[in-house]
C-alpha cells in the first residue's frame, strides 16, 4: 500500500514527487512511457515566463511570479541549465503599443518586477536584429529559458534517491475506489494507494473521469518548432514575443540554454495526443512569421524540427482541485505550466494535507543534485580534473563537447535507461548539429557496457523505436 | 599552468588528408610534427569504406578504404611524426608567431600545445534530415548513409530490412549495394536534383547492377510511423525543387538512408577566426592551401568536399609541403606581392584556391572547381581578367556537378593579368 500514487512523470508529477520525498511517506510515481519527461515536458518552448500575460484572477496569474522565483531557486539546488535572458514583447504598430500597456498593467497586478517600456531606438539598441518595423517593446527582465527535460529529470532523480519508487511502462487503465484506498490498475499490474495525484498531462481528463464525473476536457494542442544551430545563437539575446493577436499567440524567437535559437510554436488542436509529427505547411508558416520579427533568421542552419503537445483545455485555468476524496487533480496544465510547476506541486500537497495526508519531515532529506558539466570546468583546472577523472577526458559528443564521464554518471544517477534519447536528455549528447549521427553508436557502446543491455535492444526513444534490426551476416554472433 | 609543448607543425585530423599532409611536411624537411586524431584509429572515414575503388589515380590500382589508408599509416614509423589518438582538438587560437591548439584525451588530460603551423584536416560531416527539413514523425529508422555504413561495416549491425535512399551521393549509392548484399530490400533511390549526386560508376555498380530504381527530380516529403519508420511519401519536384501535387508515391519501408550532402566540419576553424567561403563551407585559401589566417593551412574535405580520396591525398601533400616551407622560412611569406581573387560565373559553384599570390606560384597553380549543372556538349572553361580579356581556356567534352574539375594555370599567364580579379566561366 502506498501513501501517495502519482500518475504521470512529467514536470508536474516529478515536482510533486520531489516535494513529497522530503516527508516520511511511501510514494509511487507511475508513467506509461519508458522514461520520465516524455510528454509536454520535453517538447515545449522552455521558457520561464515573466508573468505579464495570465489573468490575475486565475491560478496561472497567482502562481506565475512565485513560480519564477521558485524555479530560479531550484536551478541552483538541482543544477539545471538556465539562462536569465529576459523577455521582450515587441510592437509593430499603435495597436500593439496599447496591448503592451495592458500587459504592463496586468504584470503589475501579478507582481512582476522590473518591467520597462522601451521605445523603438532602445529596443533596437538591445536587439539589433529585430525588424526595423518594430516601434517599441515591453522588457520583462525576471524571466528566462531553462532546460525543461533536465528540470523534470533532476526532480525525478532526487525523488528516487530520496525514496520515491518510480515505475515506468505502466499505463493506467482503471481506477477503483476501495474502502480505505484506491486500486490503480495498469496494463500489467495493480497498485493500492491512499491518495492519488492525477498529473497525466494530455490524458488528465481521462484519468479524472476514471474516478469521478467529467469536469474539464483536454484539447491536445500541437505546436511545431525549429531549433537553429549555435552559429545562429547570437541572433537574439532575449526571448522575443510578438504581440498576441486574436488568431495566434504569435511565433516567438528565443535563445536556449545550449546557445541555439528556438523558433515557434504554432497552435493546432489535434485529435491524437501522440501525434508529434511536423508538417511542411506549418513549418513554412512559422518561418515566415518569425522573419517578420527577425528578418535575418537563417533557417538553413536548422538542426531540428519537433512538435510538442500542450494540455490545453476547455477550462480556462489550471485545474488544481481535490475532485474526489483523497484524489487530487493537477490537471489541464498549459502555459505557463513549466514556470508554475513547483508552485502547483506545493499547492497540491497543501490540498492533500487538508485531506488528511500526514506530512512528517524526514530528518536528513537532501534535496540537492550535483553534477559535473565538463564545459563549465575552468580551463586552468581541466588538466588536474581529468587526471583524477580520466573519463572526463574523452569527448563522445563532438558537437556539444560532452564527455564519457558525463554520460556514465547520467546512467548511474539512478533512473533506468532504455534509449539514446534518455542519455541525450540527461547528458546533452546528440543535441547538436549532427543530431547524434557521430556519437549515437558510441553512446550505445557505453550503455551496453554500463547496463548490460544489448545494442539491439537499445531504443532511440519510446517503446518500439528500435534502431538496429539484427547482426550482419558475418558479425560474430552473440550467444 | 603546465609547460606548453611545442611542435613545428600540428595536423588536426588523422584521416586521409591529415596523413598525407603530415607525410608531405615530413618529406619536405619537418621533423617535429604531431597528428591529433579524435578516434582511436588513424584512417578516418576510410576505415568504414570496405568497398574498393580507392587509389585508381594515385596508386594506379584499386584498393579498399582501409588498404588505401594503410599505405600511408605504414609510412609513419619511418618518419618522426607523432600521433595523439583518442584526442580531441577543442580549441585553436592564432597569434603572430604561434598557433595554440587545446587538446584533450583520457590518457594525457587537457593540454595546450603550440606550433609554428597548423594544418586543418578535420574532414566533413553528413547533412541530416533536419538540415533539409523533411517533415513527419520522430520515428527511429532514419539514418545518414555514413552512419548506417558505420553500423553495418564496423559495428556489425543491420539498421533495417526495407530501405529507401534519399539523395544519390556516393555514400548513399554504396550503401544501396551494401544493404542489398546484407539481405535488405532497397526499394528506390530518390534524388531531388535532375542529375545524380554521385559518380557514374557508382550509379552503374550500386544501383543498376541490383535493379534499384533511381528517381531524379524526386524527394521525400513526409515520413510516417509513430516509433519506427513505417511509410514515406515521395513526390516529383518542379524546376524550383517544389513538390508537385498529385505525384505522390507511397513506400512502406522501415528505414530511410540519407545521402543529401556533406558539410566541411569547420567549427574549430570558425572559432579560430579563419575566414570561410560560404560556397564551399571551407576556409578561403591561397594557392598553397594557406588560409587567410597566417600559418593555418587546410586540405581535404574540411576545405571542400571531394569525390575521390586520391585528390584529397594530392591536395594534402601539397598543403604539407607548403606548411613545411612556411615553418622553414621562419613563417614569412611574401605578403606584399599581387594577389588575384578568383571569381565564378553562375555555372560554377566555387573554386579552390579562392586567392592566388602570384609571387608564391612556382610554375603553375592547380585550380579545382565544380560546375553547377550538366554540360553534355563540348564546352570551354574560360578565365578572364577585369578587362574581360581571355587569359586561359580549357576544353571539356562534358562536365558533371558530381565530378570535381581541375585546370592548371601557369604562372606566366597569371603575370599577364590586368587588375586583381580573374573570373572563371563556362562557355558553350
Amino acid at each position: 500500500m502506498f501513501d501517495v500514487l502519482i500518475i504521470g512523470a512529467g514536470i508536474i508529477g516529478c515536482a510533486t514527487a520531489y516535494k513529497l520525498s522530503q516527508f516520511n511517506l511511501n510514494v509511487l510515481l507511475l508513467d506509461k512511457e519508458n522514461d520520465v519527461s516524455l510528454g509536454a515536458s520535453r517538447a515545449n518552448t522552455a521558457i520561464i515566463h515573466g508573468g505579464y500575460d495570465p489573468d490575475p484572477a486565475t491560478l496561472m496569474g497567482k502562481y506565475n511570479v512565485k513560480g519564477v522565483k521558485r524555479c530560479i531557486e531550484l536551478v541552483d539546488i538541482l543544477n539545471i541549465e538556465f539562462k536569465k535572458s529576459g523577455s521582450l514583447i515587441i510592437a509593430f504598430d499603435e495597436n500593439d503599443l496599447i496591448k503592451l500597456d495592458m500587459y504592463y498593467d496586468r504584470g503589475l497586478l501579478n507582481g512582476v518586477e522590473g518591467m520597462e517600456m522601451l521605445d523603438g531606438e532602445e529596443t533596437h539598441r538591445r536587439e539589433p536584429n529585430l525588424s526595423e518595423e518594430v516601434i517599441g517593446a515591453l522588457w520583462v527582465p525576471e524571466s528566462g529559458v531553462i532546460n525543461p527535460w533536465e528540470f523534470t529529470i533532476a526532480m525525478a532523480e532526487v525523488a528516487v534517491r530520496e525514496g520515491v519508487q518510480l515505475e515506468l511502462n505502466q499505463k493506467v487503465i482503471d481506477i477503483q475506489k476501495a474502502s480505505d484506498c484506491y486500486l490503480i490498475k495498469t496494463e500489467t499490474d495493480q497498485f493500492q494507494a491512499r491518495y492519488v495525484v492525477n498529473a497525466a498531462g494530455v490524458y488528465s481528463d481521462k484519468i479524472h473521469n476514471m474516478v469521478t464525473e467529467p469536469a474539464f476536457k483536454i484539447n491536445p494542442t500541437r505546436g511545431q518548432y525549429f531549433l537553429l544551430d549555435r552559429s545562429a545563437g547570437e541572433t537574439v539575446k532575449a526571448v522575443i514575443f510578438p504581440c498576441p493577436t486574436e488568431l495566434t499567440k504569435g511565433i516567438l524567437i528565443s535563445p536556449t540554454v545550449h546557445d541555439n535559437i528556438l523558433v515557434g510554436p504554432d497552435s493546432e488542436v489535434i485529435s491524437d495526443p501522440e501525434d508529434t509529427s511536423t508538417t511542411r505547411e506549418t513549418l513554412d508558416f512559422i518561418a515566415k512569421q518569425a522573419q517578420r520579427s527577425v528578418p535575418c533568421l537563417d533557417f538553413r542552419c536548422n538542426i531540428r524540427n519537433y512538435s510538442g503537445i500542450r494540455a490545453n483545455s476547455d477550462y480556462n485555468d489550471f485545474f488544481v482541485k481535490i475532485s474526489a476524496p483523497n484524489f487530487l487533480d493537477l490537471a489541464a496544465i498549459k502555459s505557463p505550466g513549466l514556470t508554475c510547476a513547483p508552485i502547483i506541486a506545493e499547492e497540491g500537497i497543501k490540498l492533500l494535507a487538508e485531506e488528511g495526508l500526514k506530512l512528517n519531515k524526514k530528518a536528513n532529506w537532501d534535496g540537492t543534485r550535483k553534477l559535473i558539466r565538463f564545459k563549465e570546468i575552468p580551463e586552468a583546472e581541466r588538466a588536474d580534473f581529468i587526471k583524477e577523472n580520466p573519463e572526463y577526458g574523452r569527448i563522445i559528443c563532438r558537437c556539444e563537447h560532452i564527455t564519457e564521464g558525463e554520460i556514465v554518471t547520467a546512467i548511474r544517477r539512478g533512473l533506468p535507461i532504455f534509449s539514446l534519447d534518455a542519455i541525450k536528455r540527461r547528458a546533452g549528447s546528440g543535441l547538436g548539429r549532427c543530431q547524434g549521427g557521430f556519437c549515437g553508436p558510441r553512446v550505445q557502446e557505453i550503455i551496453t557496457r554500463e547496463t548490460g543491455i544489448s545494442p539491439l535492444d537499445i531504443l532511440l526513444d519510446k517503446a518500439g523505436s528500435y534502431i538496429l534490426v539484427d547482426q550482419t551476416k558475418n558479425a560474430d554472433k552473440e550467444d | 599552468m603546465q609547460n606548453i609543448k611545442e611542435y613545428q607543425l600540428i595536423v588536426i585530423g588523422g584521416g586521409p588528408a591529415g596523413l598525407a599532409a603530415a607525410l608531405g611536411a615530413a618529406k619536405n624537411g619537418l621533423n617535429d610534427i604531431l597528428i591529433v586524431e579524435r578516434d582511436k584509429y588513424l584512417g578516418g572515414i576510410l576505415n568504414q569504406c570496405i568497398h574498393n575503388g580507392f587509389g585508381l589515380h594515385y596508386f594506379k590500382e584499386e584498393l579498399t578504404g582501409p588498404e588505401y589508408s594503410k599505405r600511408f599509416i605504414d609510412l609513419l614509423p619511418e618518419t618522426s611524426i607523432a600521433v595523439a589518438l583518442d584526442t580531441m582538438a577543442l580549441n585553436l587560437e592564432n597569434s603572430e608567431d604561434w598557433r595554440y591548439v587545446h587538446v584533450m584525451s583520457s590518457a594525457d588530460g587537457y593540454r595546450i600545445l603550440r606550433s609554428r603551423a597548423v594544418i586543418l584536416a578535420m574532414g566533413c560531416r553528413e547533412r541530416t534530415r533536419m538540415n533539409i527539413q523533411i517533415p513527419g514523425t520522430r520515428a527511429a529508422g532514419i539514418f545518414n548513409a555514413g552512419q548506417a555504413q558505420l553500423y553495418v561495416n564496423i559495428e556489425g549491425y543491420m539498421v533495417g530490412k526495407k530501405v529507401i535512399i534519399l539523395g544519390s551521393g556516393d555514400v548513399g549509392l554504396i550503401m544501396a549495394r551494401r544493404m542489398t548484399l546484407e539481405g535488405a530490400e532497397v526499394v528506390a533511390c530518390v534524388e531531388v536534383m535532375p542529375y545524380p549526386g554521385g559518380l557514374n560508376r557508382n550509379i552503374v555498380q550500386c544501383l543498376q547492377d541490383f535493379d534499384i530504381p533511381l528517381y531524379l527530380s524526386h524527394t521525400i516529403t513526409d515520413i510516417k510511423g509513430q516509433n519506427r519508420v513505417e511509410q514515406v511519401t515521395v513526390q516529383e519536384v518542379d524546376q524550383n525543387g517544389k513538390p508537385i501535387a498529385g505525384t505522390e508515391i507511397y513506400y512502406d519501408v522501415d528505414t530511410v538512408l540519407l545521402s543529401v550532402g556533406l558539410i566541411p566540419e569547420n567549427e574549430l576553424s570558425r572559432e579560430a577566426g579563419v575566414p570561410l567561403d560560404p560556397r564551399t563551407s571551407g576556409p578561403i585559401v591561397y594557392e598553397n592551401k594557406e588560409t587567410l589566417a597566417q600559418g593555418i593551412f587546410a586540405c581535404g574535405n574540411v576545405l571542400h568536399v571531394h569525390d575521390l580520396v586520391d585528390f584529397v591525398t594530392e591536395e594534402a601533400e601539397s598543403a604539407g609541403h607548403a606548411a613545411a616551407c612556411f615553418v622553414q622560412s621562419g613563417g614569412c611569406v611574401k605578403q606584399d606581392g599581387k594577389i588575384i581573387s578568383l571569381k565564378t560565373d553562375s555555372n560554377i559553384g566555387y573554386t579552390v584556391p579562392q586567392q592566388i599570390r602570384i609571387d608564391d606560384v612556382e610554375k603553375a597553380v592547380r585550380v579545382f572547381f565544380r560546375v553547377r549543372k550538366i554540360f553534355k556538349e563540348p564546352s570551354r572553361i574560360v578565365f578572364r581578367d577585369q578587362s574581360k580579356s581571355e587569359i586561359a581556356s580549357f576544353k571539356r567534352l562534358f562536365m558533371f556537378p558530381a565530378e570535381m574539375e581541375n585546370v592548371n594555370l601557369p604562372r606566366q599567364l597569371l603575370e599577364k593579368i590586368s587588375g586583381t580579379e580573374l573570373t572563371v566561366s563556362v562557355e558553350e
